[in-house]
């Protein structure tokens, strides 16, 4: 019983509690024990049993007593780096040793608004930097998939790589993530799962550690479209709190859900076949293409020029933003202080023990690129070629809906495989250009590679319009059936 | 443009990041890479391109200038590694 009530999608769960199938407290107790026999995945950093099991009660009053809200007693995972009032929140950096925060972020608000219930605190790569969830403090994470016939460890993509393989081994029913250059889509495709990334400005970012602050947004991660559109639109809309977050209204997300892509263009971006892109992913590709052909919509080709640009302006971009972000942990306010013989050596002293290798990379990266006789070179360039990547998709906008990519440009790697930051980096090639254009953008699973690994198709929309691109995921989620899962091998 | 350990270290210095003597050269050549990779940029012909700082098409918005939170310096100091009394504390800097 246990296992086929983690098993259901959100959607399915909820109607469960709402018909009293099943309790909040049965389906809560269901994932802590699945998450007891799943602690070699390391998907989260801090379980919280007794405040999901205190909550899941609640919530069981609730439904009860017909005053449930749209999430009551869903059991989700939260990737660390949201902070939530009394539970250790620490971006999977020893820096952050201790900090447990005294306020709850605005999104995470809302989930328990609306009787969502955290079974824990998600593992990730620190401070969001990474695409593997090797650079982990609390170790990395293994992807609960692996190929064919081998044992080997994978990485679950990252940063939000915990979230990931939290949904993919049912370890929860969904989870947030964050997508900074491809944290929510690039885990999402390595796991065979659903994640999108909001239009920059559609969910607030008060109370999420930052990381780079004009390319970050929170999102669901799930287990199939409808939840993320379930989701979505809990954790949606405008807040006073974060001067970015957008006054627009939130669609009903579920109500776009039709699959039906007559009338509707979608673009191929001639750019994005890359050099070297294996057969595999440029096949799914293909039929990708031909199964919104099918669902109605018209199929044409876009030009993207600037795209190979992207991820050079990224890698200044996000870095330069880190550096300033970053600055602020420095011993005297929380986490961790490492003593020194005056301020300034106390200030190093921390920040070199507290910094994991590709935290400090990436600040002495984004300090060199702002510094004096630099910053014109480097920082205001890669803003032009920014301009120019958002030009590029605005043009393809005024003839498509809705762009159609892979989301990877290859299925999930082992672990240590890419000790390169660089090729490590190539793994968002696809992903990074909707960050910089501020686009939503969502990988839906598409099939399984030759060794029996999940690959992902991607779905970029006009800003504000994720209805559409929730639509587009749905008319591939149908089309697909994918509904392949990974041999329970981890539990104990 | 590439970069050596002498000028990692200053760089290091700036972002008050202690790095050992012995981890600059590996840290440079780390660097000198991402430099590398983003050197492509300059290819680029961008006379007349205005840089883009924001992707939201509107100007920040303005409020009242009154107090909205704040008087709670307990939960400000709560996750202080030391403080005394409504303080945070940093080694002595003034002789």
């Amino acid at each position: 019983m246990a296992s086929e009530l983690t098993r259901l999608s959100l959607a399915e769960a909820r109607e469960g509690l709402r018909a009293r199938k099943f309790s909040a407290v049965e389906l809560t107790r269901a994932y802590l024990g699945a998450m007891e026999a799943a602690r070699g995945l390391n998907a989260y950093i801090t379980e919280t049993p007794d405040l999901a099991l205190e909550a899941a009660a609640a919530s069981d009053a609730r439904l009860a007593s017909g005053a449930a809200g749209s999430l009551e007693g869903l059991p989700l995972a939260i990737k660390d780096l949201y902070c939530t009032k009394g539970v250790l929140t620490t971006a999977a950096s020893h820096i952050l040793d201790g900090f447990t925060p005294t306020y709850e972020s605005t999104v995470t608000t809302s989930l328990w608004r609306e009787g969502a219930v955290m079974l824990g605190k998600a593992n990730m790569d620190e401070f969001a930097m990474g695409g593997s969830n090797e650079n982990s403090y609390y170790g990395p994470v293994v992807n609960p998939w692996r190929r064919n016939g081998d044992t080997a460890a994978l990485v679950p993509g990252g940063s939000s790589g915990g979230s990931a393989a939290a949904v993919a081994a049912d370890l929860c029913v969904a989870a947030l993530g964050t997508d900074t250059g491809g944290s929510i889509r690039q885990p999402a495709a390595f796991t065979g799962t659903v994640g999108i990334k909001p239009t920059y400005g559609r969910c607030s970012r008060f109370g999420i550690i930052a990381f780079a602050s004009s390319l970050e947004q929170a999102g669901p991660m799930t287990k199939t479209v409808t939840d993320a559109a379930i989701l979505l639109g809990a954790i949606a809309g405008h807040d006073p709190h974060d001067s970015t977050s957008v006054p627009v209204p939130v669609p009903d997300y579920t109500a776009a859900l039709t699959g039906d892509l007559r009338g509707k263009k979608i673009g191929i971006p001639r750019e994005y076949r890359v050099d070297g892109m294996p057969a595999e992913i440029e096949k799914w590709w293909q039929q990708g293409a031909d199964w919104l052909r099918a669902a109605g919509a018209e199929v044409v080709e876009v030009s993207l020029p600037h795209s190979k640009y992207a991820l050079p302006a990224y890698y200044i971009v996000a870095p330069a933003e880190a550096s300033s972000n970053l600055a602020r942990y420095d011993g005297v306010r929380f986490g961790l202080r490492v003593p020194g013989k005056d301020l300034t050596e106390m200030y190093e002293n921390t920040r070199g023990q507290g910094f994991g290798a590709e935290v400090r990379r990436r600040i002495l990266i984004g300090t060199y690129v702002l510094s004096a006789g630099y910053y014109d070179a480097y920082y205001t360039r890669a803003q032009k070629l920014r301009r120019l990547i958002a030009n590029d998709f605005e043009t393809a906008f005024e003839t498509v809906d809705a762009i159609l990519a892979p989301t990877t440009p290859s299925a999930a790697f082992a672990s240590g495989e890419k000790a390169d930051p660089i090729a490590m980096y190539l793994g968002d090639v696809f992903t990074v250009t909707a960050n910089l254009a501020g686009l939503p953008a969502m990988s839906v699973p598409a099939g399984l590679s030759a060794e029996g690994l999940p690959l992902g198709l991607q779905v970029i929309g006009k800003a504000f319009d994720e209805a559409g691109v929730l639509n587009v995921g749905y008319a591939l989620e149908r089309a697909a059936a994918f509904n392949a899962k990974p041999a329970a091998w981890w539990r104990a | 443009m590439s970069v050596d350990p002498a000028t990692v270290k200053k760089v290091a210095r700036l972002a008050r990041i202690r790095v050992d003597d012995a981890e600059l050269p590996a840290l440079a050549d780390e660097v000198n890479g991402i430099l590398h990779f983003v050197e492509q940029l300059q290819s680029v012909d961008v006379t007349g391109v205005a840089p883009l700082t924001s992707v939201v098409h509107r100007s920040l918005p303005l409020r009242a200038d009154v107090i909205t939170d704040g008087g709670d310096p307990e939960k400000v100091l709560a996750n202080a590694p030391d403080r005394l009394e409504s303080f945070f504390t940093v080694p002595k800097v003034v002789e």
